[in-house]
This record gives structure tokens, sequence and C-alpha cells, in this order.
């Protein structure tokens, strides 16, 4: 019912961005009120589909009773999946551009993440944007961002999934770049998109790869070929990890992750709602989009379960020394999204609910930030302190999403970071124990870096200058509103074999079957080991930071200091040696002499020759050649005329006498003839 | 009767005729030639209707009529010859067909 209609999910904020831009300096709002109302009907219609869904998938599961019970899914058990679709223009051969919608358990989560979210940024940014000169043109965006994402998330087909996967990345140049007044949010825009530019390109030769294997561009199609097993595993290898490529750049993972932290350049409910809760996880949401497929190639798997674990602990590191609060959150981003990514090589549902869970708790904390940041009117650590007591609310909402991050049980983040570890766990093996180590250590790291910017920001005595305020209604009502789904949606997924039916884990299955052999467990020691270690690294932050937080220890530990200060040199190795070093001051001027002299060298002499050659051949081609012998032709009439006419001499005499000689002979020749 | 006399004299004066007609400059012998390889023509006929009859009979004496015929063609193209030869002498004062070579290229 909602399903068929979810079409209009991405449309009411298309229609919107269209309003905005013809009218929206007209509207008593400024075109706020426009995106605010589009992303509400679009949130309706969202939880619509998802409830859809959801009783669906739970009436088939229940049916089975609880997960790990029954051997195999019953015969005609399907998990929620409508496809709907129109062919723009064809190809050739099978090939076809498709517009069409995939709603399933996958889609239907992220329409309500979205949605959600971005509702709550738009509504925080009356409050934060009030008064700036391009107050329209930011809701306009907003609204194009939701569209597009949007967008990604229902395509039923690759190649509009690529569209909108180019349109929020275009979103979020235009978006990080908006106040462009400042040299350096150009840069920071522009390292953003060419980094993830970079990712794109291998996400292109995935989909062309995964096109070519099974003719079509459509995500069931490359499904059922992958489940049908009549292709290459190499060439299968080669396309997936083309398009881990692609979600490499697109989620910040290593090496690829140098653009987030820079990102943060943008207005901070840009980067709750791009940077942290919805567009950076497209690189996830794909993964897990053609989970299956990933499923039937092992060192693609493995891949995914490699760099996720060096990007969570690298980006967790970077984390403890920085002073910028956003950039503290966008590492912590950064580190989150690896644990998706390892989590997405062992299990589906784990990755899929930490990126639930995490873009609920994310936008929060960023939202968070910005109240911080609005009051305190510096980015900096270092300018803050002591506003637990003027930002109540702030403060408390803040805290809620710390300990949803740090995984503090019960809320959010405890119940599907564990998911993961138990999930690396089962898989064992070298990778599953990796993943298992490293994202346990990364518990540590993440609770000591959380703790130590609550400390930095709400305790203490404030640093900074002027007398900072709790923010007004507009910007601390959508805090609350994403307190609460940070403190509780992660009961959603509780890992109890009984309630598995009525779970995320049924919710957003693709699959019976894989439900069924998947079941999610509570694992006790993993819980009590993750705890403890969260735990361990609250409780050392607050012995460093409680007395005197302006003292940052961290920022005084010599050489390890240095190297994470420079971010272990990888963006003077992208920035210095390759950019600049390599690229600018090598590359670039043999590019120009190579084109300078090479390429316009053969331009010209080829067109030079051309020239030469024409000449040659009017010369003596046409001139002597067709014109003598045009010319020759009719000189030669001309010349045997002259010739021929003086046998008409007039002279009757001549004439009989040739006329005799003729008679004579032919007398001869028929007589001898005869 | 032996044809050959009458052949042989024919050809005699059919030759002279050829003979005056290539060599003549006055126009008046040219026609005067033309007329002596029509009689020439004209002997022939009637040999040959000798030859023919002879052996054959010849009950409509063609060959005899046909000499007939060549004698009064023949004046008739004296008439327009003669003709031809007044008008030239009136234009040029002249009958040496070597200088009526007007239609020369």
């Amino acid at each position: 019912m909602f399903s068929e209609w979810a079409w209009l999910i991405p449309a009411l904020p298309a229609l919107s961005v269209l309003i905005i831009v013809f009218s929206g300096r007209a509207l008593p709002w400024k075109g706020a009120e426009v995106g605010i109302v589009a992303l509400l009907a679009s949130l309706g219609l969202s939880l619509g589909v998802a409830w859809e869904v959801f009783s669906h998938n739970a009436g088939v599961t229940q049916g089975i009773g609880p997960a790990g019970d029954a051997d195999a899914a019953p015969a005609g058990a399907e998990a929620f999946l409508l496809e709907r679709g129109l062919t723009l223009t064809p190809l050739g051969g099978d090939l076809a551009v498709e517009l069409g919608m995939r709603v399933d358990g996958l889609a239907a989560m992220m329409f309500v993440l979205v949605t959600a979210v971005s509702l709550m940024v738009h509504i925080y940014s009356t409050g934060y944007m009030h008064g700036d000169a391009r107050y329209t043109y930011f809701f306009a965006l907003l609204s194009l961002f939701s569209f597009s994402m949007l967008l990604l998330v229902i395509a039923s087909d690759l190649l509009v999934l690529l569209v909108g996967w180019e349109l929020v990345g275009i979103c979020s140049y235009l978006l990080i770049g908006f106040w462009w007044e400042d040299k350096h949010n150009q840069d920071a825009s522009i390292k953003a998109f060419l980094t993830t530019k970079l990712g794109d390109v291998g996400l292109v030769v995935g989909i062309m790869a995964l096109a070519g294997m099974f003719g079509t561009f459509s995500i069931q199609g490359v499904l059922d070929g992958v489940a049908a097993g009549d292709h290459s595993q190499a060439l299968l290898t080669f396309a997936l990890l083309a398009l881990i490529l692609g979600a490499v750049g697109k989620s910040a993972q290593f090496p690829l992750h140098t653009w987030l932290p820079d990102a943060m350049a943008g207005p901070t409910p840009v980067s709750a709602l791009i940077h942290a809760a919805t567009m950076v996880t497209a690189g996830v949401f794909i993964v897990a989009r053609l989970f299956p497929a990933y499923q039937a190639a092992p060192v693609a798997q493995g891949t995914l379960a490699i760099i996720g674990a060096i990007t969570l602990v690298m980006a967790g590191l970077l984390a403890l020394v920085q002073t910028d609060l956003k950039r503290v959150l966008a590492y912590s981003t950064v580190s989150q999204l690896g644990y998706m990514m390892a989590a997405l090589s062992f299990s589906y549902v784990a990755g899929v609910f930490h990126l639930f869970t995490h873009g609920f708790f994310k936008a929060l904390l960023f939202l968070g930030a910005g109240s911080v940041i609005h009051a305190a009117h510096s980015n900096h650590m270092t300018e803050m302190g002591g506003l637990r007591r003027v930002m109540p609310v702030t403060f408390w909402t803040f805290l809620a999403g710390s300990l949803a991050l740090i995984a503090i049980p019960p809320l959010a983040g405890f119940w599907s970071k564990d998911e993961i570890l138990v999930a690396a766990l089962e898989a064992g093996g070298y990778t599953g124990t990796v993943v298992l180590v490293l994202g346990a250590l990364g518990g540590l790291i993440t609770a000591f870096y959380m703790t130590r910017a609550l400390y930095l920001v709400f305790a203490g005595e404030f640093r900074g200058h002027g007398h900072p305020h709790e923010s007004e209604p507009a910007m601390t009502a959508p805090l609350i509103a994403l307190a609460i789904p940070a403190v509780a949606i992660g009961w959603i997924n509780l890992p109890f074999p009984a309630l598995q039916p009525l779970s995320l884990s049924s919710w957003v299955m693709f699959d019976v079957d894989y439900w069924v052999a998947n079941p999610v467990e509570l694992n006790a020691v993993i819980a009590v080991i993750a705890t403890v270690l969260a735990l361990a690294g609250v409780l050392a932050a607050r012995a460093i930071y409680r007395e005197a937080p302006e003292r940052d220890p961290l920022l005084h530990l010599g050489l390890l200091t240095h190297v994470l200060q420079r971010r272990y040199y990888l963006d003077d190795l992208y920035t210095d040696l390759i950019a600049r070093t390599a690229v600018r001051d090598k590359l670039a001027p043999a590019a120009v002499w190579f084109s300078d002299r090479v390429l316009d060298g053969a331009v010209y002499w080829s067109g030079r020759g051309t020239y030469e050659l024409g000449q040659g051949l009017y010369a003596t081609g046409d001139q002597r050649g067709i014109d003598g012998a045009v010319n020759g032709l009719g000189l030669s009439a001309l010349w045997s005329g002259a010739r021929m006419r003086l046998a008409q001499s007039g002279n009757v005499q001549l004439y009989a006498g040739a006329l005799f000689i003729g008679v004579f002979v032919l007398a001869v020749v028929f007589a001898s003839g005869a | 009767m032996q044809a050959v006399f009458p052949l042989t004299f024919a050809a005699l004066l059919f030759s002279a005729g050829v003979y005056g007609v290539l060599s003549r400059r006055n126009a008046v012998l040219v026609l005067m030639s033309v007329e002596l390889m029509l009689a020439a023509v004209t002997v022939n006929l009637v040999a040959f209707h000798g030859l023919v009859a002879s052996e054959a009979g010849d009950p409509l004496l063609s060959g005899q009529v046909f000499a007939l015929f060549v004698m009064g063609i023949g004046a008739a193209e004296v008439g327009v010859g003669l003709a031809i030869v007044l008008l030239l002498y009136r234009n040029r004062a002249t009958v040496n067909v070597d200088d009526a070579d007007l239609m020369k290229y």
C-alpha cells in the first residue's frame, strides 16, 4: 500500500528544491518551511513503508519461530521486496536505462534514517543558519541533498544509484564550500570532491564490470546472476573490489579518509546530515545492497574487513589529539564507518544495524557540537569548558549521544557494536581475529576520546570569550528528538533469539534463509569485555581530565603527538608529495611539454604534411595530370582538325581523283574477293 | 561478235574521260570529259546487250533502251552543267576550275 508510493519519498524533496529555488525568498520563512513540510511528509511515508515491510517480514519470521531453531526457511517464505520501474531508453542489446525503485528492508531502514535526520537538520538549521546571507540557498541544497540521497537509496538500478551517488557528492561539495568567501573552505570542498571522485572511478569500473558480466544494470539482475553462479570468479572479485574503492572514497575509509575531517569546514548541520549520518554511509550502503554478491567473493570480503579494521583504529587514534570538536567527531565518524565496513564482511545485520544506530547518535553529537560552537563562537575545545551549567539541554543530549557512541549498555551503540564483535568472533579466522581485537581496542579508544571531549567542553571553567548561553528551541528540540533514538534505538535488535522475529534483523533481511542461518545472539563474554574496555577508557580519561582539562597531556607526548597531529603524514604525502611535488612539479610540466611538443607537434606536422601533400597533388595531379589530359584532348582535336581540314581543299578535281582512286581500290578488293 | 573490241574501246574512252576530268583546268573541257565517260558506259551497255542477246535473247532490248536513257540524261546533265559554268563565268570572269575553290576550308 505505502510501498507502491515509495517513489514519493525522494520526489517530495525534489519538488521542495524547485519551490525553494523559484519562490523561496518570497515565502515567510524564506523557504525553510517548504523543506520541513516535504521532509515531514517523506518521513511519514517512510514510516508507513517501514511498517509495511516490517509487518510482512515479521509475519514470515514469526512463522519460523526464534532464529536459529529451524534448519531452513519454509518454502514460499520470502523477504519483502517490491520493484517497480519504467524503461527510459534502451542502450542497445539487452541493456536499458531504467528508472526504478527497489523497496525492501534495507531501503525502508535507510528511508527512515535519512528522512528523520534530514528533518531534524532542517529544523535545527532554521536556528543555526538564522540571518545567513544565503539562508534560502542553504535550504534548497539541503532539500537537494535529501532528494539525492533518497534516490541513491531507492534505486533499483546501478546506473540510477550512480546518479544519486554523484548528486550527493555535488551537494557535499557545495555545502562544504557553503561559506566560500574563505579560501580554506574552498580548498576543503575541492579536496572532498576530488578525493571521493578518485573512489568513484572504482565505482564506475565496478558497475560496468558487473553490467558486462551479467548483462544488466539492475541490482536484482546482478544478485540473480551471482546466485546462478555462472560467472567468472576472478571478474566478480575484481568488480566488487572496484566497488569497494568507490565505497572507500565515499565512506572515508583508509587510505582515502583524509577529506572527511577537512569537510568539517561546512556548516555544522551539514556535517551532521551529510558527513555523519547519511552520505558517508552510502559506501556502506552499496556494500550492504550487494551483500549476497560479496558473500560469493571471499577476497572482497576479506579486503572489507582489513580496510575497516585499519580505519577504525587509525581514525580513533587521530581523534585523541584533535582540539577542534568537530574534527574529533569527524574522526570518530571515520572510525565508526570502519566498524560498519568490517562488520559487513561477516554479518549483514551487524553492519546495517550499526549504520542505523550510528546515524542517529552521530547526528545528535554533531548537532550538539553545533549548539556548543554556536554558543562559544569557536570550534576549538581549548576555548570551551564549563558549558554544562549554562547549556543543560545540550549537555544532557550530548552526553546521551556520547554514551551511545562509547557503547555503554543499554544505549544504542552498545547493541550494534557488540553485534559486530560477536559476528567477528563467530567468523573467526584471520580477518575475524583482526577485526575482533582491533574492534575491542577501538572501543577503548572511542571511550577515551569522547570522555576527553566531554570534559574539555562541558567541565571546568569557561576558557573562551563572551558569555555563552543555551541555544534557542529550534536547535534544542532536534537534540531532544534525536536523543531518544540515541538511547533507545538499539532495543529494536536485542540479541535474544526469542525476540528476533520482531526485530531489525527480520525487518531488514534480504533473504529468509540468511536470517535463519545467521541468528543474532548475545555473547556474554564479549559484551562484558567490551563494556569493561569502554568503562576503562572513560575512567582513564576522567582521571586525566577531571582536574585540569586545559592541561591536555595527550598534546605533550612528543613524537607520538606529532605524528598523530600530522595525521600519520598521509595528508602531507597526498598534498605535498603526490599533489605538489609529483603532479604539479614533475608530472604537470612533463604533461605540458608532452602536450606542447609531442602532441602539438604531431598535430602541426600532420596538418603541415596534409597541406604540402595537397599542394603537390594540386600541382602535379590536378594541374598537370587531369588538366593536362583535358587540355591535351582538346588540343589534339584542334591540332588534328587543323591538319585534316586541309583535305577540304575546295578543288573539285582533287575530290574526283580521290573518288576514282576509292572506286578503283574497292573494285580491286571486290574483284579479288570474288 | 567478239566483245573484246567494243569493251577495250569503251575502257580507253572511259580512261580518256577520267584523265580529262582530273587534268583539264577549263570547266567546259571537264564537262566534255564527263560526256566521254558517259559515252564509254553507253558503249558498254550496247556491247553487253549484243553479247547477252546473241546467247539468250533479249526481247525487251534493255541494253539498247538504257543507252537511250543515258544519252537523254547526259543531255540534261550537260544543260545543267553548262548553266553552272555560265554563272561561274559571269561571277568570276573565268572558267578555270582551280579558281572555283570557294567551298574550301
